[in-house]
């Protein structure tokens, strides 16, 4: 018994719409690229479980603490004492800087509240402690 | 006067490699985007100056010391209890805000541990007291 075929389907992937696909894909990661931009100094981050994200990379300034008590914001080395004024600057270019301090689990807590001193007289009040995930 | 066209070019944009520069900058962005988003323990610090009075019943206090022991109202505690006991605080009173009190000489990372705990105990309203206010 012989069955006839009714249909022919012609079979060919449509690669006109390849271009578009691309194009999406390219827009949505030309936008969410940030490039690294401040390398810190070696810090070992502490733990934590009860975590959240900071939603935007671009207003954030980091401050990284060694546990030697080596001070770097946004990859300039700075003391104690500057931190104020350093802060401050930053505040008058973009008043919604959050400041990230990425400290040392090592590090001594007086000085990380010493700077947390120094941000809140130059006016910084969003800050967040960096952490790892614990596992 | 009649001039005589001589070639007919075809006006044409060459689209046909498009999708290769699309690819190409997309595997670009691709490849330079770092998806790692900045986490950490988010705090709201207090404008120099502002101080409120605030019932003694409702402040809960929190004290660490140099060696990372942690003292919660007055009873020496460790990280898992000191979730419960704030827990049980918090359930009893709404309104309790938690005053964190910590030795300069403490270690970063156990600062950051409990913060930590308090923070997954629920405890909205943290003040880290700094040490040039403590008596």
């Amino acid at each position: 018994m012989r069955f006839q075929r009714r249909v022919k389907v012609g079979t060919s992937i449509p690669t006109s719409s390849m271009a578009d696909i691309a194009f999406l894909l390219l827009i949505f990661f030309m936008v969410s690229t940030v490039f690294v931009r401040y390398r810190g100094l070696p810090v070992q981050l502490p733990w934590a479980q009860k975590i959240q994200r900071i939603e935007t990379k671009r207003n954030i300034t980091y401050i990284w603490v060694t546990a030697d008590g080596r001070i770097s914001i946004d990859d300039m080395p700075v003391r104690l004492p500057e931190v104020r004024s350093v802060v401050y600057e930053k505040l008058a270019n973009n008043p919604r800087i959050i400041v990230s301090l990425k400290c040392d689990r090592k590090a001594s807590y007086g000085l990380v509240s010493a700077i947390m001193e120094e941000l809140k007289k130059a006016g910084a009040l969003r800050i967040n402690f960096a952490t790892r995930r614990e596992h | 006067m009649k001039f005589r066209k001589r070639f007919r070019v075809k006006e044409e944009i060459p689209i046909c490699s498009l999708p290769d520069i699309a690819f190409l900058l997309l595997i670009f962005f691709l490849v330079s985007t770092t998806m790692d988003m900045d986490r950490g323990i988010g705090l709201t610090l207090p404008t120099p100056g502002q101080t409120t009075e605030v019932p003694r019943g409702n402040i809960c206090y929190v004290w660490v010391n140099a060696i990372g022991e942690i003292m919660c109202d007055g009873q020496m505690v460790n990280l898992s209890q000191l979730r419960e006991k704030v827990q049980r605080r918090l359930s009893e009173n709404e309104k309790l805000i938690i005053s964190l009190e910590t030795d300069p000489e403490t270690e970063y990372g156990v600062f950051v541990d409990v913060l930590d705990e308090l923070k997954l105990a629920g405890a909205r309203r943290i003040s880290i007291v700094s040490p040039e206010q403590s008596p």
